[in-house]
C-alpha cells in the first residue's frame, strides 16, 4: 500500500492519494490521462485490468470514478476525476488504454453529458438520440412533459461526433462516418430470435460476410441506477434480482455483501454456505440455459429441450427453499430471507447424481456432433490480452486464457472452503468458451458435493438495524456471477439511501467485443459468437 | 381443464349471448374453434418473463399441447404477441410497429407486472407505465414473473375470449384501415 | 394384387358411355384435379400434424392432444385460421410477383405429386421420360422462392432466397445424379416400368454398394431441396427469422409452409418408388409363400409405408441435427457429394455393363 503510495505521488505530484480498502487517487482532469497512462505501463503497478467505470454527479461538478485492477498484482485502486463545468464537460479518453473504456465512456456520456476527448464515436448508448437531457444528472427532472413516450421509430444516424482537445485548450468536434451509404446494412434485432432479448446490432454485410457490426443497446433500460437512489439500501435489493435474471442470487449476493461490508456486519458461516449453495445452483441453471439457448441458435431444436428439462429440476430445488423459479429475492442484509427447506439437501444430492448421465447425453447429442464442432470451432478468437483489455470476464474470459475466476482471485463467502479447479482453456474461440462452460457446470456439481453435507448449524440471517445507513465513502464488492464479475459500486453520504449505486454488468463487455469477433465471419458466426458469449439484455441496459 | 369448468368470467358468456342467424353462428363458431385452437405466439421477449415464457414452451409445462408451439419468428405469421418483460421508451415504438406488423386477427398479452403497469419500474424515467398505452391488451397476467401455469391459464382465457368473436356477424375485430393522407415515395 | 386400372377403367368407359368424348376427358380432368387437390390438402394436413407430434416425442413432450382426439385435429384447426388470417398488403414491394411467388411453389409441388406412383394402376402422370419430368417441375419451385424473396422488398428475405437459390441448384445436382445412377439400372425413366422391375427384389438391396451409395446421397440431398434441417438455412429462425417468406401472411404464408411438407412427402415418395420398389411389396426369391402373404397387403399401403418411414428418417434428421453454414453447406455439396457422385455413376455402369448385379 505504502509502495503504492509512495509511487503514484512519485508519478503525478499533484494527485490526492486516500488510503483505504482500495486506494483512491484524485487527479484533475488535465493530469488524469496521463496518470491513466503510468498505471497501466508502469512495470509494478500494470493496472490493465479496466473493472469498473462510473459517472457521477457530485452536485457542484460531474466526474469519472474508474476502479481498475491488475492481474499480475492484483492490488486495486480507484482513480477519481472531476470537472466544474456542468455546461460543456470535457474529459480526457482513456479509451485507448483500456479497451472497454469505450463503450463505458459513451455510457457516462449518455448519462451525464460529459464528453470525452479523443473518444471514437461519441454517440449516446442506451437512450434514444431524441432524448432531452441527461438522466442521472441530480438534477435531472424525471418528468414524462420533458421527455414523453415515443410514438415514432427512431432515426438512427450513421454518422457520430468526436471531440478533440486542441493544444491550445479548445475543443473541436470532428464528424465521423459509421456506415457508409452503399453498404448493406442489416438490422438484426431489436426483436430477433437470436439476440437473446431486445438488442440491436446494425450489421453492414458483403454477401453472406459481416463487414462490420454496430450494437444499439438500450431497448431494456429500464434506469435501475436512478432508482436505486430514491430508495433504502433494503429495497435497493430487489433490483439486482431483475439485472442479469439467470443470476439473480449472485447478483443480490454481491449488493448484500457490499452492504454487508460497510456495516462491519459479521456473517455466520451457515449464511455463507447457503449463499454459496445457491449461487452455484444459480449458475447451474444459468449454464444449462445457455447450453440450451446456444443448441437452439445453432438449429439443434431437441437439445434445447433436454437442457430445460434439466433446469426444472434445479429450479424446483431452488423455488423449494426460496419460493421463487427465477427471481428468488432470497438474499437479505445480514443472511437470507428464510433458512433453507429440510428437503434440500437430499435433492441436491440426488441431483448431483442425476446431472453428470446427462451431461454425457449433452456430449453425445451436441459437443460430439462434427456439424456442431465446425459451427464454433475456430469461429470469434479473442486472444488473452484483449479479454482482459476488454473486461471480458467470466466463462468467456477464461476461455481465451485469463485465469479472471473472482471465486479464486478475491474468496467470498465459501469459496475458500471448498476445492474446486478453475475451467481455463487457451483457444479463445467459440468451442472453447462452449467448453468451459460445459466444465463449469461439473465443477458446479464438485463444489455442491463438497458443501451440501456440512452446512454449519446457526442462524440464517443476523440482527440488523430497522434502517440502515452506510458510512460515508465508497465501496465496492464483487462476485461471479453466471456471467463474469458482477460489481455493486457504491457512493454514500451517509444517509439511509444511496448517492450513486453502479453495478458492474459483466455482459457491457460481452457485447463490446461482438463487432470485432465477427468480423469477417458469415452471418451464421454471428449467430454462434452472440451465443458463446452468452449475454443477458438486461443486464447491459440496466 | 374442460372448457365448462370455468365459471369465473362471466362477461364473455354474455358477449355470447347476444344471438346470431344460425348459418352465420355455426361458421362462426367453425372459424372461432380453428382461430382459439391455432394461437401461434411471436418470438418476443425482453426480459425476466421471457425466460418462463421459454420454460413454457419446454418440456415440462410444454404449451404445444394446445397448439400453441408454432412460435413464429416474423410477426406476419403470428396471432398473438405476448409481452414478457417491460417495455421501455425507446422499445415503445418498436413494439407497436412489430404489433402492426401483425396480420389480423391478433391479440396482445400483457405478461408480468411490468407490461401491465411498469411494475418494479413504475418510477422510472424510461419505462412506459403498461404496455396498454401503447397497444391493446387482451389478457392480463399479473406475477413477476408470473409462473408458467400462470401462462397457460391466461392463454386459456384468450381462447375462451377468441372462442365469442363473431367474424360473419356482430363484433368483429378488423380494424379500420388508416386513410392515407399523405403519399410517401 | 388388386390393380386399380380396374376402377379407372370402369370410371372411363361410364363416362365414354353417356357423353360425347370431349366432355368425358373434361370431366376426367376435373375429377383428377380434385382428387389430386384433395390428397394434396390431407397430405400436407397429416404430416404437419405427424412433424409436430413426431419433434414432441424427440423432445420429452406429449405434443398437440387437446384439438381432437390425440390432437388429430390440430392442423385442421391451423388451416381454418390461416385460410381467414389477413393476407397484409405490402407497401414498396413488387406487388405482381409478391402475389404470385407462392402461387408458383404449390404449383410445382403439385406437379411433382401427379408423377407419383400410389399404388398398382394408382398414378396421373406416367409417360417414357417420368422421372426426367419429375425432376424438371420439381425445380420449378426455386423460382417461386427466389420471387418470393426478391419482391418482398426485405433484406432478411432476400439474403433468405439467395441461400435458397444456392441451395437448391446445388443439391439439384447430386438428386438428378443419384437417379440418373437408379435410371441406369433400370435402364427406364418411366416411373412404373421402374416400379414394376423391382418386383424380384428392391434397387436397394438389387444394386449392391452404388444402389446404397445413391440411396444415401439422395437422402441427404432431398433433404436440402425439402429446405429442412440440418439444411434450413434458408428460413433459419435464428438467423433471418423467417427467411424467403418473412413479409407473407395467411393463406399466402400457408402456401409456403403446405408446400414445403408436400415436397418432404414427394422426396420421401420418390426415394421410396425408386429404391424401396415404390408399391411393389416385398418379396424374396423362392419364398413363394412369404411372397404371396406379402402380395394381400394392398399396394397403396406398401407405398404409404415406405415413404412413412422415409419421412420419419428425415424428420430424424431435422430433429438431431444443428444447422450448417452456407459454405459448409456448399462444400458439403460441391467437394464431396458430387464426386461421390460421379464416380458411384460409372460404377454402376460397369455393374449394369457387366451384369454383376442380383
Amino acid at each position: 500500500m505504502i509502495a503504492l503510495k509512495e509511487k503514484i505521488t512519485s508519478l503525478v505530484p499533484a494527485a490526492a492519494f486516500d488510503e483505504a480498502a482500495i486506494p483512491t487517487v484524485t487527479v484533475a482532469a488535465s493530469e488524469y490521462k496521463q496518470l491513466a497512462q503510468q498505471l497501466r505501463n508502469d512495470a509494478d503497478l500494470q493496472f490493465n485490468y479496466l473493472l469498473c467505470m462510473t459517472g457521477m454527479d457530485f452536485g457542484d461538478s460531474l466526474g469519472v470514478v474508474i476502479l481498475l485492477e491488475s492481474t499480475t498484482h492484483l492490488h486495486q485502486i480507484y482513480v477519481k476525476t472531476v470537472t466544474a463545468d456542468r455546461e460543456n464537460p470535457y474529459i480526457p479518453s482513456v479509451s485507448d488504454i483500456w479497451d472497454t473504456a469505450r463503450i463505458n465512456e459513451r455510457e457516462v456520456f449518455d448519462f451525464f453529458g460529459i464528453r470525452f476527448t479523443g473518444h471514437p464515436d461519441m454517440r449516446r448508448l442506451f437512450l434514444r438520440n431524441d432524448w432531452v437531457g441527461y438522466p442521472l444528472r441530480k438534477d435531472y427532472d424525471a418528468g414524462e412533459a420533458l421527455n414523453p413516450v415515443p410514438t415514432e421509430n427512431e432515426d438512427i444516424r450513421d454518422t457520430t461526433l468526436t471531440y478533440e482537445a486542441l493544444p491550445d485548450g479548445a475543443i473541436a468536434a470532428r464528424e465521423r462516418t459509421v456506415f457508409e451509404s452503399e453498404e448493406y446494412v442489416v438490422n438484426v434485432g431489436p426483436q430477433h430470435p437470436a439476440t437473446h432479448g431486445v438488442l440491436h446490432f446494425r450489421v453492414s454485410l458483403e454477401g453472406e460476410t459481416v463487414k462490420k457490426v454496430d450494437v444499439n443497446c438500450g431497448y431494456i433500460h429500464r434506469g435501475i441506477e436512478k432508482l436505486c437512489e430514491k430508495l433504502t439500501y433494503p429495497q435497493t435489493l430487489g433490483y439486482t434480482d431483475r439485472l442479469d435474471y439467470l443470476g439473480s442470487h449472485q447478483n443480490r449476493h454481491a449488493l448484500c455483501m457490499c452492504i454487508e461490508e460497510a456495516l462491519g456486519l459479521e456473517i455466520p458461516d451457515r449464511v455463507k454456505y447457503i449463499r454459496t449453495i445457491m449461487d452455484e445452483l444459480q449458475r447451474l441453471s444459468s449454464h444449462l440455459l445457455f447450453w440450451s439457448c446456444l443448441c437452439m441458435d445453432l438449429g439443434a431444436l431437441t437439445a434445447f429441450f433436454y437442457g430445460f428439462r434439466d433446469r426444472e429440476k434445479v429450479l424446483n430445488m431452488m423455488e423449494e427453499t426460496t419460493g421463487g423459479r427465477l427471481i428468488q429475492n432470497y438474499n437479505v442484509i445480514g443472511g437470507v430471507s428464510a433458512d433453507i427447506h429440510p428437503n434440500l439437501v437430499s435433492r441436491i444430492k440426488e441431483f448431483l447424481t442425476y446431472l453428470p448421465p446427462m451431461l454425457k447425453e449433452y456430449r453425445d447429442v451436441f459437443t460430439g456432433n462434427v456439424i456442431a464442432q465446425q459451427r464454433m470451432k475456430g469461429i470469434g478468437v479473442l486472444d488473452t490480452a484483449t479479454a482482459i483489455s476488454y473486461g471480458v470476464t467470466g466463462p468467456s474470459g477464461r476461455a481465451s486464457g485469463w485465469a479472471c475466476d473472482t471465486r479464486k482471485r478475491k474468496p467470498y463467502a465459501a469459496y475458500d472452503k471448498v476445492e474446486f479447479k478453475e475451467a481455463v482453456r487457451t483457444e479463445g474461440d467459440s468451442f472453447a468458451r462452449y467448453l468451459v462452460r460445459i466444465d463449469e457446470i461439473e465443477q458446479s456439481l464438485h463444489i455442491l458435493e463438497q458443501l451440501v453435507d456440512n452446512i454449519p448449524e446457526g442462524d440464517y440471517a443476523v440482527k440488523t438495524k430497522p434502517v440502515i445507513k452506510l458510512p460515508e465513502g465508497c465501496f465496492f464488492k464483487s462476485v461471479e456471477a453466471s456471467r463474469g464479475e458482477f460489481g455493486v459500486y457504491i457512493e454514500s453520504r451517509g444517509d439511509k439511501n444511496p448517492y450513486r449505486m453502479k453495478f458492474r454488468s459483466p455482459c457491457l463487455p460481452l457485447v463490446d467485443v461482438v463487432d470485432m469477433l465477427s468480423r469477417d465471419g458469415k452471418i451464421a458466426d454471428l449467430i454462434a459468437i452472440g451465443g458463446t458469449l452468452d449475454y443477458v439484455v438486461p443486464d447491459i441496459d440496466r | 381443464m374442460k372448457y365448462e369448468d370455468f365459471k369465473d368470467n362471466e362477461a364473455l358468456e354474455q358477449l355470447r349471448a347476444s344471438g346470431t342467424n344460425i348459418i352465420m353462428g355455426s361458421l362462426d363458431k367453425l372459424i372461432d374453434w380453428g382461430r382459439s385452437n391455432s394461437l401461434w405466439p411471436l418470438t418476443f421477449a425482453t426480459s425476466c418473463c421471457g425466460i418462463e415464457y421459454m420454460a413454457v414452451g419446454a418440456a415440462r409445462y410444454d404449451f404445444s399441447r394446445f397448439g400453441f408451439e408454432v412460435t413464429r419468428a416474423s410477426p406476419r405469421q403470428s396471432d398473438f404477441i405476448m409481452v414478457a418483460g417491460t417495455i421501455v421508451h425507446k422499445m415503445a415504438p418498436v413494439l407497436k410497429r412489430l404489433y402492426d406488423q401483425m396480420a389480423e386477427p391478433k391479440y396482445v398479452i400483457a405478461m408480468g407486472a411490468c407490461a401491465i403497469s411498469g411494475g418494479p419500474f413504475k418510477d422510472s424515467y424510461h419505462v412506459v407505465n403498461g404496455v396498454d398505452t401503447i397497444i391493446p391488451v387482451d389478457v392480463y397476467m399479473p406475477g413477476c414473473p408470473p409462473r408458467p401455469e400462470a401462462l397457460l391459464y391466461a392463454l386459456m382465457q384468450l381462447q375462451r375470449k377468441v372462442k365469442v368473436e363473431k367474424f360473419f356477424g356482430g363484433v368483429n375485430r378488423k380494424e379500420k384501415k388508416p386513410e392515407i393522407t399523405q403519399v410517401i415515395d | 394384387m388388386f390393380d386399380f386400372s380396374v376402377v379407372t377403367k370402369w370410371v372411363d368407359d361410364l363416362l365414354n358411355g353417356i357423353l360425347s368424348p370431349t366432355w368425358a376427358t373434361f370431366i376426367e380432368f376435373v375429377l383428377i384435379g380434385v382428387c389430386i387437390l384433395t390428397a394434396y390438402a390431407v397430405i400436407a394436413l397429416a404430416l404437419i400434424y405427424i412433424e409436430r407430434k413426431v419433434c414432441a416425442f424427440f423432445q420429452c413432450r406429449l405434443g398437440p392432444n387437446r384439438v381432437g382426439p390425440f390432437g388429430l385435429l390440430q392442423s385442421v384447426a391451423d388451416m381454418f385460421k390461416m385460410l381467414i388470417k389477413e393476407i397484409i398488403d405490402i407497401k414498396h414491394n413488387d406487388k405482381f410477383l409478391f402475389n404470385l411467388a407462392p402461387y408458383v411453389v404449390i404449383a410445382a409441388s403439385v406437379l411433382a405429386f401427379g408423377c407419383i406412383p400410389f399404388g398398382k394402376g394408382l398414378h396421373i402422370l406416367d409417360f417414357n421420360i417420368g422421372i426426367f419430368f419429375l425432376i424438371a417441375v420439381s425445380s420449378i419451385g426455386v423460382v417461386g422462392i427466389l420471387l418470393a424473396g426478391w419482391s418482398s422488398n426485405n433484406k432478411y428475405s432476400l439474403i433468405g432466397a439467395m441461400r435458397s437459390g444456392a441451395q437448391m441448384i446445388s443439391y439439384e445436382l447430386s438428386i438428378g445424379l443419384s437417379i440418373l445412377t437408379i435410371v441406369i439400372f433400370a435402364g427406364s425413366m418411366q416411373l412404373s416400368t421402374i416400379v414394376e422391375s423391382q418386383a424380384n427384389g428392391w434397387f436397394l438391396f438389387r444394386g449392391h454398394i452404388p444402389a446404397l451409395i445413391a440411396f444415401l446421397v439422395y437422402l441427404v440431398a432431398g433433404t436440402a431441396e425439402t429446405n429442412r434441417g440440418p439444411f434450413d438455412l434458408p428460413e433459419a429462425d435464428s438467423e433471418l427469422t423467417a427467411g424467403y417468406h418473412t413479409e407473407y401472411s395467411g393463406m399466402h404464408f400457408g402456401f409456403f409452409y403446405l408446400a414445403e411438407y408436400l415436397n418432404l412427402f414427394i422426396v420421401a415418395a420418390v426415394a421410396s418408388t425408386l429404391f424401396l420398389g415404390g408399391w411393389m411389396p416385398l418379396h424374396i426369391p423362392g419364398w413363394d409363400g412369404f411372397n404371396q402373404i406379402m402380395d394381400y397387403i394392398p399396394s397403396p399401403l406398401w407405398f404409404l409405408g415406405k415413404t412413412a418411414v422415409m419421412i420419419f428418417i428425415m424428420m430424424w434428421f431435422k430433429w438431431t441435427f444443428p444447422r450448417l453454414r452456407i459454405d459448409q453447406l456448399l462444400r458439403l455439396e460441391w467437394k464431396y457429394l458430387l464426386p461421390i457422385n460421379l464416380i458411384n455413376l460409372v460404377l454402376m455402369v460397369i455393374i449394369v455393363v457387366f451384369k454383376i448385379h442380383f
